[in-house]
């Protein structure tokens, strides 16, 4: 295997607090080592000067359509979308046709991950049987299968049954394993289409009201709290979603929570386009809310951000809103998206305590760091870049296992990398995604922060922009 | 004006009141032996309906053919639409068909916005889902001019299902560019959220509300709403917000009854009240629906200026 030497960047290690200039060895698919005057003989050298080095990006939340819709992604298309967009890591729902409710599937999920090559995959099983929500699936064969599942939902779909989300939280306790819930109370979201506020009332479209989240995020906090199972939460979107779980992780209830980029940046004042390409589900809230869920990012209520990547094929969203499934492209602007809207100031955190690089001292205020590009314009900072990339990477790992990602940067761990130029500007075009689908929100939006290379194991999946493969 | 008739709300005052001054003029087109002008000859519109409609869409059919385009009506029911066409497939259809305006009923909320994408014709919103209905409202503007000298500061209450109504909407925003003062009166179950915001007063009381006022707009109601809950019972429902004689005699001397139709008698209005021959206009409402009708296709479709 190649060896190489990513010379000179900037290394933000989230699991180990480091923050400045590093560079990166690589060999054997491994880190051999960080700081500076490695020993690199024979390393082939990668210039990251101006670049960010940080450990490869970890979704916790995609859905990639394979088995079963094909025609809107698949696992290489999807992995590919992954790559380009920084990740190493993905996990995908369990919606698929078949539901992935049993060990075959997510083995099938998991291998076939491993045969693309462009990321790993680490499944989500399905709760209940078919998603159907009346009786759990096997989730310890599921849990004990190839692919070692740990995280169980029915995304998509509301455990509507308070009793058996209960027993799923007890149940789940036996292989340490998450139940990650999509909190959305189906009474009162029956047909519902868009936010419900001024704007759904204006449209004409049947509302989804806030409390509908926020009444089973209460009920599962409660029932974390009840049994001491391991609840996640997916994309959490409104602010008294982000408040009751800021008081559930005060009093220690074992709880996380996920953002989805257009959560923390679009509002339900999209919809008055009529365009389904701003559907979704939980749909687009309103300013306060995308606020608090910044707001929630920020002070780590929100543990990470996670894209609901979610294809469409273009037929199913050339149609009425009523009539289109929700859903919204996110592996590949993500990053971008995070870095355009939350960051400010792209130097190092001033709050943010750094160590000493492992092997090597600190180099902090060395003119390296005076050479990382100013931003193009300066957004109101939510987070700084080291926090940022905390919930892209170290975040979401500390909410599920996936063995080898979201770091440390350390020598002996697998080299999963994602390096990027945070100040490099670029404008989404549907058509350029790797994607299958084009059901991007940011189609023609500038934004700051493009990656340059992702690295699986030490293997580029994305070198200088273009997928391996 | 817009290319479109979209929403009521992309109108300005000055819009509203070039098609009701159009609109005037062409009706006397109506009143002659041989109703027709030779304006549109030349010119195709099609009649697009998506949901059942035959008052309007007759009524859109009738103004079309008085001013000499070919018209076609194109029903979903037993057409390519019923076996899986898409609306953008029916869509380009039309357009490579060449026909310059689409009038377009659909029972989905913003059907019409994606059309006008779709399309180079001219698209007329005849109402989409629960949200507007922009000729409706136009036509009642009419209605009540005929009737009062001014929309400012007239006193307007929409009295029903506003949540659900396409008629409320767009009536609420017309009426409000107009200058007209709008009372929304209603279940609090059967208005959206944030009503407060629409610029109209609102309240739950009929009673306190009709006798202040120059229109009583009467909405139907639908008999699903009450099997989802939204009222225990049409009887109820009937005792608090329908317009009965009693209500009637309340109201002011010189003020009308207008109902967008097709109306529930017994309902939202009693037959005495529907059929009042110094209060209600419901069959004015039906003929200016043509005249108004005919001058929004001829301004949208570009005849010459009509001065009166």
């Amino acid at each position: 295997m190649t060896k190489l030497l990513l010379q000179g960047g900037r290394l933000v290690d989230p699991a180990t607090r480091h923050d400045g200039t590093a560079d990166v060895l690589v060999d054997d698919g491994r880190v051999a080592g960080v700081g500076s005057g490695l020993d690199a003989a024979g390393a082939e050298v990668v210039d990251c000067d101006g670049l960010v080095v940080c450990p490869g990006l970890v979704d916790l939340h995609v859905h990639l359509r394979e088995p079963g819709r094909e025609d809107a992604e698949t696992i290489e298309t999807g992995s590919r979308a992954a790559a380009l967009g920084g990740y190493t890591a993905v996990c995908p729902m369990p919606n698929t046709d078949p539901v992935a409710d049993n060990a075959g599937v997510v083995e099938m999920v998991a291998a076939r991950g491993r045969e693309v090559g462009l990321a790993d995959l680490f499944p989500v099983g399905a709760v209940t049987l078919g998603q159907r929500g009346a009786e759990l699936a096997e989730l310890g064969a599921m849990a004990r299968s190839a692919a070692r599942v740990d995280c169980f939902s029915d995304d998509g779909l509301p455990i509507r049954e308070a009793r058996l989300l209960r027993l799923a939280l007890e149940y789940t306790r036996a292989f340490d394993a998450v139940v990650a819930d999509h909190a959305q109370d189906a009474s009162l979201t029956d047909g519902a289409q868009m936010h419900e506020g001024e704007v759904s009332a204006m449209l004409g479209l049947a509302g989804w009201p806030a409390a509908a989240e926020e009444m089973v995020v209460a009920r599962d906090l409660l029932l974390a709290e009840l049994t001491g199972g391991r609840l996640h939460l997916c994309h959490v979107s409104t602010g008294g979603a982000v408040e009751l779980v800021r008081a559930a992780k005060a009093r220690g209830v074992r709880v996380t929570a996920e953002a989805a980029p257009h959560h923390f940046t679009l509002t339900d004042e999209a919809a008055r386009s009529y365009d389904p390409v701003f559907k979704v589900n939980p749909p687009l809230r309103e300013k306060a809310d995308v606020e608090a869920v910044r707001l929630g990012l920020a002070d780590g209520t929100i543990d990470a951000i996670a894209t609901d990547h979610a294809p469409h094929a273009r037929e199913d969203k050339e149609v009425e809103w009523g009539s289109a499934p929700p859903g919204m492209l996110g592996l590949e602007t993500a990053l971008a998206v995070t870095l355009t809207e939350l960051v400010g100031d792209l130097g190092p955190g001033a709050h943010e305590p750094r160590s000493p690089v492992v092997g090597a001292p600190a180099r902090e205020g060395s003119p390296a760091d005076e050479r990382v590009p100013k931003a193009v314009h300066s957004p109101p900072g939510y987070l700084d870049l080291a926090s940022a990339i905390e919930r892209l990477t170290s975040g979401p790992a500390r909410c599920r296992r996936v063995p080898g990602h979201g770091g440390p940067v350390t020598p002996g761990a697998p080299a999963n990398l994602a390096v990027f130029d945070p100040a490099a500007t670029w404008t989404v075009d549907r058509a350029k995604l790797a994607s299958r689908a084009r059901n991007t929100p940011y189609h023609g939006r500038e934004l700051r922060g493009r990656v340059i290379h992702t690295l699986l194991r030490g293997a580029f999946t994305v070198r200088d922009g273009q997928a391996s493969r | 004006m817009n290319k479109h008739l979209l929403s009521a709300g992309d109108l300005t005052a000055g819009d509203i009141t070039r098609v009701l001054d159009t609109a005037a003029h062409l009706a006397k087109v109506t009143d002659r032996a041989i109703k027709k002008v030779p304006t549109l000859r030349g010119r195709t519109v099609c009649n697009l309906f998506f949901e059942d409609s035959t008052r309007t869409r007759i009524s859109f059919e009738l103004a079309a053919k008085r001013l000499s385009a070919d018209v076609i009506n194109f029903s979903a029911k037993g057409s390519s639409v019923s076996k899986g066409e898409s609306l953008k497939d029916t869509a380009i259809t039309l357009e490579a068909m060449g026909v310059d305006a689409i009038v377009m009923r659909h029972g989905a909320s913003g059907a019409p916005w994606r059309l006008a994408e779709w399309v180079e014709a001219v698209v007329v919103n005849a109402g989409d889902g629960t949200h507007e209905h922009p000729t409706q409202a136009l036509l009642d503007l009419y209605t009540m001019r005929q009737r009062f000298p001014s929309f400012d500061g007239l006193k307007v209450a929409i009295v029903g299902d506003v949540l659900h109504s396409r008629v409320a909407r767009s009536n609420v925003l017309a009426l409000t560019t107009m200058g007209a003062e709008v009372t929304l009166v209603a279940p609090p179950t059967l208005l959206p959220a944030r009503v407060e915001t629409w610029g109209a007063a609102v309240s739950y009381d009929l009673d306190a509300v009709l006798p202040k006022q120059d229109v009583v707009m009467m909405l139907r109601v639908q008999l699903e709403r009450q099997r989802a809950g939204f009222f225990p019972s049409l009887r109820e429902y009937a005792r608090l917000y329908g317009l009965d004689g009693r209500r009637l005699d309340a109201m002011a001397d010189h003020a009308i009854v207008m109902h967008p139709g097709p109306m529930n008698r017994g309902v939202e209005i009693a037959a005495e009240v529907a059929d009042s021959l110094e209060r209600s206009v419901i069959a004015d409402q039906v003929a200016n629906g043509i005249s108004v009708r005919m001058a929004l296709l001829y301004l949208l479709l570009g005849g010459p200026e009509v001065t009166a």
